[in-house]
Formats: C-alpha cells, sequence, structure tokens
C-alpha cells in the first residue's frame, strides 16, 4: 500500500525527505489499523447488505447461500409481526431522547454554569449514571418497575394481587418504563457535552450583553444559543445513535419481547435464535444501516469540510 | 480550539468576586434554583440509593416487612453470597482478560493512525479518519450479522480458542473492541495532535529522528493527559460492553461480567436483594471510575465533541 504517493504537490518538498525506512513505517502506523476497521467493521457492513438478497441457513457453509432478491424486504415490509412495533419503539425511542433529555440536560447545564455553590456537586451527581452500563440500568430498571418487589409499586401501594400495575409485562407499559430510566442516563450524558460546549463560549460576549441591559433568557438567545451550535450538531447525532443501538436494558428485561421491540433487537434475534437466518437478519440490518448512514453520513461531511479546506 | 480550551473540564466559578456580587440580588432566585438542584439530584441519586438499601437487607426481612420498611436486619450477607454463589471471581477475571489488551491496543493503534494524519499531509488522510469515525458512529447491530458468521467460519488455533474459531474467543471479542473502537480514539487524538506545532517534529526531521522516534519520543509524551482521558473512557465502555460479548461468546462461563450477570440473573439470583448486590459489585469498577477519575472520563467525552 503506498498512502503518501498521493499526497498534493503543495508539499512536495517535506515529502521528498521521507526515508524508506519512514515509508514503511508510516505505511505500517496507518495500514494495520486500517486493515483491522475494514475486516472487522466496513467488509462486515457491506456484506450486511449484500446478504440481504440471500437466504443462508445458520447452519452451513457458503455453498448454502441462495440469492432471492427482494424477497427478504418484500417479507419484512409486509408479514413480519414485529417489524412494525418495533419501528415505532425506535421511533418512540428517538423522540422521547429528542423531547426530554437533550433539552433538560441543556436546561441543567445552563443552570449549573451560573457562578452557583456546589455546582460540581450537582454535576457529579447528575452525571453518575453515565458511567453505569445500560445492561446494569436494565437491572435497576426491574429493582425499580418490577410489579411484586418493585420500589414503584410498593411505594404507591400496587404490588398486591388486586391492583397490581404490571409495569414490565403490560405491552403498552413496559417501554415507558424503560424509556425513563434510558433518559435518566441520557440527561447526565446530554449535560456534560452541554456544559463543555458553555465553557467555551466567551464570558465578556456574555458580560457585554448583561451590560447593554439583555435579560438572562436574551443573552441565551442571542449570545449562547449561537455558540452552541457545533454542540447541537454533536447532541443531535448521540440522540440519534443512541436511539438506534438501544438494546441492553429490554434485552436484559425480557430479551425485547412483548411491547419491547426493537429493530437492533430482531436483528440480534435473527442470529442467536433457535433458527438463525442470516440472509433475513442482514436485510434488517440493512434497514438499521440505511437509517444510521442518513444521520451520520452529514454530521461527517459537516465536521470534516473544515479539514477539507486547509 | 487550542487543546488548553478542550481539555478544560467542567469546573465551578464559585471564588469568582465579581460574579459573588452579581448574585446578591438575585438570592431568593438561587434559593429556588438550589432547591429545584437538590430535588433533582436526590431524584437521580434514589435508583442507586434504593439498590444498596435493598442489597443490604436478607431477602426474609423484606418478604416479611415489605421493600419500603425499614424493619429487619442490614449487613452484607447479599454481597458474600453473590460473589461466591455465582462465581464472580471468574468473571471478573474474563472481562480483565478482554479489557486490558483491548484498552492498550486500542489506544495504540489509534495514536499510530493519528500520527500519520495529523502530522503529514497525504491526500488520503481524510478519507482515512472518515473510515475510522464513521465505522465508530454505526450501531453495533448493523454488522453483527455477517459478523457473528464470519467468526463461525474463521479458524484459530486451538491454544486461542477452545472452539478452534474466532467465535467464542478472547481474541475474537477484542479484535471486535479494538476495531470498532479505534475510530473514536484515533478521531480525538488526531485532533489534539494537530495542535502541537509542526516546529517540533520539524527539528526532530532535521535532527535525524525517524517517524517512529518523533512518535514515539516526542508527540507521545505530550499526548499524556489525553491518553490518560481516552484510557478511562476505553476502559468504561469496554467493560461496560453486553451486546458484544453476548452474540460473539455465546459460552456461559468465558463471558465478561457485564454480560455474564445476564444469565446468572436466572440461575443465582433469584430475588432483587441478591440481584441489587450482584448489581452493585458489577458496577463497583465503573464507580470507582467515577469517584476518582471523573475528570478523566468527562475531558474524554467532551474532546471528542469540542472539534472545532
Amino acid at each position: 500500500m503506498t498512502v503518501w504517493e498521493t499526497a498534493p504537490r503543495r508539499r512536495r518538498t517535506r515529502r521528498r525527505h521521507l526515508s524508506r525506512g519512514d515509508r514503511v513505517v508510516l505505511t505500517l502506523m496507518a495500514g494495520v489499523p486500517l486493515l483491522l476497521t475494514l475486516s472487522f467493521v466496513w467488509v462486515p457492513a457491506l456484506l450486511s447488505v449484500v446478504l440481504s438478497f440471500s437466504s443462508w441457513p445458520g447452519i452451513g457453509g457458503v455453498s448454502s447461500i441462495k440469492w432471492i432478491g427482494f424477497q427478504n424486504y418484500h417479507t419484512i415490509f409486509t408479514i413480519y409481526p414485529p417489524f412494525n412495533p418495533a419501528l415505532e419503539h425506535n421511533l418512540i425511542w428517538l423522540v422521547v431522547f429528542f423531547c426530554l433529555p437533550a433539552p433538560a440536560g441543556l436546561f441543567l447545564a445552563v443552570q449549573l454554569d451560573k457562578q452557583i455553590r456546589f455546582s460540581r456537586v450537582y454535576q457529579s451527581v447528575l452525571f453518575l449514571p453515565v458511567v453505569l452500563s445500560l445492561a446494569l440500568i436494565g437491572f435497576m430498571t426491574e429493582l425499580i418497575f418490577s410489579p411484586t418487589q418493585g420500589l414503584l409499586n410498593n411505594l404507591t401501594g400496587h404490588a398486591g394481587q388486586n391492583d397490581m400495575i404490571d409495569w414490565l409485562g403490560n405491552p403498552h407499559l413496559n417501554i415507558w418504563a424503560v424509556l425513563i430510566m434510558a433518559c435518566w442516563r441520557q440527561t447526565g450524558y446530554v449535560m456534560i457535552m452541554y456544559l463543555a460546549g458553555l465553557k467555551s463560549v466567551d464570558p465578556s460576549m456574555k458580560e457585554a450583553a448583561a451590560l447593554d441591559g439583555a435579560g438572562q433568557w436574551q443573552t441565551f438567545r442571542h449570545v449562547v444559543w449561537p455558540a452552541l451550535r457545533p454542540i447541537n450538531v454533536v447532541v443531535l447525532v448521540i440522540t440519534v445513535i443512541e436511539s438506534l443501538r438501544a438494546f441492553d436494558i429490554v434485552y436484559v428485561i425480557n430479551q425485547g419481547t412483548n411491547g419491547l421491540e426493537l429493530l437492533s433487537v430482531l436483528v440480534t434475534d435473527n442470529i442467536i435464535g433457535e433458527a438463525s437466518r442470516i440472509g433475513f437478519g442482514s436485510a434488517l440490518a440493512t434497514i438499521l444501516l440505511v437509517i444510521s448512514m442518513a444521520f451520520i453520513a452529514p454530521y461527517l461531511v459537516s465536521i470534516f469540510r473544515k479539514d477539507g479546506q486547509e | 480550539m487550542s487543546p488548553t480550551t478542550t481539555a478544560t473540564t467542567v469546573r465551578p466559578a464559585t471564588d469568582n468576586p465579581a460574579g459573588r456580587q452579581r448574585t446578591r440580588p438575585l438570592r431568593i432566585s438561587r434559593v429556588g434554583l438550589h432547591l429545584f438542584l437538590i430535588g433533582t439530584s436526590v431524584i437521580w441519586l434514589a435508583p442507586l440509593a434504593y439498590a444498596f438499601f435493598t442489597a443490604l437487607r436478607p431477602y426474609a426481612d423484606t418478604e416479611k416487612y415489605g421493600y419500603v420498611s425499614l424493619g429487619g436486619h442490614f449487613g452484607f450477607g447479599n454481597f458474600t453470597a453473590a460473589w461466591t454463589q455465582a462465581d464472580l471471581p471468574l468473571y471478573f477475571w474474563n472481562s480483565v482478560i478482554i479489557t486490558v489488551p483491548a484498552l492498550v491496543l486500542t489506544l495504540f493503534l489509534a495514536s499510530t493512525v493519528a500520527f500519520v494524519v495529523s502530522r503529514y499531509r497525504f491526500r488520503i488522510n481524510i478519507v482515512l479518519l472518515m473510515i475510522f469515525t464513521a465505522g465508530n458512529l454505526l450501531p453495533q447491530q448493523a454488522i453483527i450479522t455477517p459478523l457473528y458468521k464470519m467468526y463461525q467460519l474463521i479458524p484459530l488455533p486451538m491454544w486461542l480458542s477452545d472452539s478452534g474459531k474466532m467465535d467464542d474467543s478472547y481474541l475474537g471479542l477484542i479484535l471486535i473492541h479494538v476495531a470498532f473502537q479505534t475510530g473514536f480514539c484515533a478521531f480525538v487524538l488526531a485532533n489534539y495532535m494537530r495542535t502541537i506545532p509542526t516546529e517540533l517534529s520539524e527539528a526532530a526531521h532535521v535532527d535525524g529522528a525517524s517517524a517512529w522516534r518523533q512518535y514515539w519520543q516526542i508527540i507521545m509524551p505530550l499526548c499524556r493527559p489525553v491518553l490518560a482521558a481516552l484510557a478511562t473512557l476505553e476502559f468504561t465502555w469496554i467493560y461496560n460492553d453486553f451486546f458484544w460479548a453476548t452474540v460473539l461468546m455465546q459460552t456461559g462461563d468465558k463471558r465478561p461480567i457485564t454480560a455474564a450477570l445476564n444469565n446468572l440473573a436466572g440461575e443465582f439470583f433469584v430475588n432483587n436483594n441478591l440481584i441489587s448486590a450482584a448489581a452493585l459489585i458489577v458496577a463497583i469498577p465503573t464507580l470507582v471510575v467515577f469517584f476518582l477519575l471523573q475528570k478523566q472520563f468527562v475531558s474524554g467525552l467532551t474532546l471528542g465533541a469540542n472539534k472545532g
């Protein structure tokens, strides 16, 4: 692999100094990680798309692949029962993440960015769930929402047999119980991002606005908010990505069934279920891939555009 | 943005006299703000506090008095029971075997890529960095199906894997963590290395230092704070992984602890008291990160966001 033969002309002087040894070393330094990422991330991503047009039972080698065109997609969109609920739950997840933790994280960050006592303590407390794994948060969801042993029902007197609220078993309720706990973690995550962004807002700008008689809201609206633009993009991306990746919490609770179906779970069911269907699972994965690339591609273009112009 | 400002972590500014003066007329709203924040904090701590409270009580007592009660004994019985009955040390060791090599390899490979793309001007650099960054943003489930099949087909020598395949081997899990996480670290490190003055490299070059020496003896020592932040963050992420281990490590007793807890919950941990204790034990390494390395964790997270 000769990475630098395509290097831009303007830097020719510098390039000529590279010795043969340096060339080999630099190729390896970029090439080994590139090879690893290509073969373990991008090749599988591409294969997801290719295999989505096939039928391949879990057992058997490459020779047992049959090419069947768009049949997997046809099945998914017409007669595969969990697909619509899964899509709906992913959408609910996204809307909730967008409407609750994102603004709440921003609001808390703005409050904590004021010169306020114990700010550090509040920050730590709100940030605590971010270090916990989502699988663990699945267990905590059970601790709180379990119908007989859970905190919520015992606290509100609904743990008895007569008026028990089955937070985790009722397919209309369980997604909301899960989302409450997911928001618990996501809010702290968003808050940390905004706090970092707020630190980079020039304080003299805020002072100037205050001297000009701007109120808190006006200062935020006209000085702080425009400066937060890059962070808003990042928050949007993590909101989308985390909603599409959601898996661990629901899988811990009931393996993502009975009201907790998600696209990620359907993909996984087709490989670790008793009857694994590689082609069908790949078609579901491709749908997930297309949705996520629709968000990732513009984001990448926006962050790398500046580099390209250098 | 300069490295000093990007590396700045959240810090309270209570010692600013100008700020304190300005707050005086707003005292009532300040009290309201504190009340709001205290209330929020209490709600935020409640789930963990409740888990700890439940874990301290024997199941017999919660059965007798109810989960929301103060009666009965308190002690660490559930913790010792969870630790010994379910053989938790074994699973912790599995986590170490996977997390440590994955972490070291990720940081090493990410730093070499970052060095190449940030210290040299090859036309391919942006494409290279995009491939890495985009790879890290994909949902894991979008690539798992072919990956799982690949893992079942790629042979490994028996000393590396009992199954003779990538599937169900420590190496397989380590490699997917490295491949997936290198992107984020390379992105962060490249942004940081770009801020190191080029004169340093040029002077070294004139002195005849090879590319490798420039990387290892000049650039890497300057990256220590970022490497520490990324190490903290990546440790937490890899340790907390549930998905890769659930799919690619299907033999129960080889799983790292975060994924193993799910099987154990059905088998050994039959009541919420034991589950709470086990969950808290599993959370200990991440709680250590929270209490001791919070600054590094936060700056690792925000370094990736503050490109601009």
